[in-house]
């Protein structure tokens, strides 16, 4: 019989990742949580971006290549001491390689909670007309 | 991870002098990760979420990384001396013709108490749910907090 009981979140360390340009501001990046499916329709990305802002959340896409990049901005009070810390906070980065082609003017971006759904919408294939010929 | 937990000390919580070690360690295990990847260095197992606690003159403020949960699925209880998160994340469904291609995010349940050094005021808690970031602001219990001696 199929356990119903939702599972318990296993921690996971956040994975650092070097960029390929250098950072103009110094601090470490990480790479985002991401889920990808596909649809026939769209193609959509779900990524996990904590206190990612939308206007501090950059989406690039040229070349096939779709870029996320999210910037933080420290939290902490400037007179708080460390008691416990066990998680570092930073930059996020991550690219991808598009196989299909999308249609870029209809590309959705929603970041709400600090979990970013992005819709890529696939180019509609060419529908075949039929043409009938004039008598 | 910095992992330093100065409980039962209430005066003795010099950072200062090992920073720079913690800070030598961190970056030997970062060395030695890529090294041999598969090697697991000791690291503190954890339980989700991992939390940062910081400290100033009145209160603790304690911060979690939650994306994708909501208020309604959090619940937050503040003891004397410790606060407890739990709750859940959910996705929402996606619909039956989907095929995943990645799937990195985990959703389930979660559930932590966080002992804190000082008693606080369970009265005076803030807490706020922001971008995937959670914020709980206590403070310190009147009896705890430092008092200032003048000297006649």
């Amino acid at each position: 019989m199929a356990d119903k009981q939702p599972k318990e979140i296993q921690v996971k360390d956040k994975q650092e990742v070097s960029t390929p340009a250098e950072q103009t501001r110094p601090g470490l990046v990480f790479t985002p949580d991401v889920d990808i499916f596909e649809t026939e329709l769209a193609i959509t990305l779900l990524a996990d971006l904590p206190g990612v802002r939308p206007e501090d959340l950059t989406i690039d896409l040229r070349d096939n290549t779709l870029t996320i990049a999210g910037e933080i901005y420290p939290v902490e009070g400037g007179d708080e001491e460390d008691i416990l810390i066990e998680y570092e906070t930073g930059k996020y980065y991550r690219q991808f390689t598009l196989s299909e082609v999308i249609a870029q003017e209809k590309i959705d971006a929603k970041l709400t909670d600090g979990v970013l759904r992005l819709t890529l919408p696939k180019v509609e294939k060419a529908v075949p007309r039929k043409i009938t010929v004039a008598v | 991870m910095l992992y330093r937990q100065m409980f039962g000390l209430p005066t003795w919580r010099a950072r200062g002098p090992f920073t720079e070690l913690e800070r030598m360690r961190q970056q030997m295990d970062r060395l030695m990760e890529t090294l041999s990847p598969d090697t697991s260095i000791a690291r503190p197992a954890g339980v989700f979420p991992l939390i940062n606690l910081t400290e100033d003159r009145n209160g603790y403020h304690l911060r979690a990384e939650l994306p994708g949960v909501k208020a309604d699925d959090l619940e937050i209880q503040v003891l004397r001396k410790t606060i407890s998160l739990s709750g859940k994340r959910t996705f929402s469904e996606e619909g039956q013709e989907v095929r995943y291609h990645r799937r990195e995010r985990e959703a389930g349940t979660f559930s932590r108490m966080i002992g804190l050094p000082d008693e606080i005021d369970p009265e005076k808690v803030k807490a706020s749910l922001k971008n995937g970031i959670l914020t709980v602001v206590v403070a310190k219990a009147e009896a705890a907090k430092p008092r200032q001696i003048t000297v006649a």
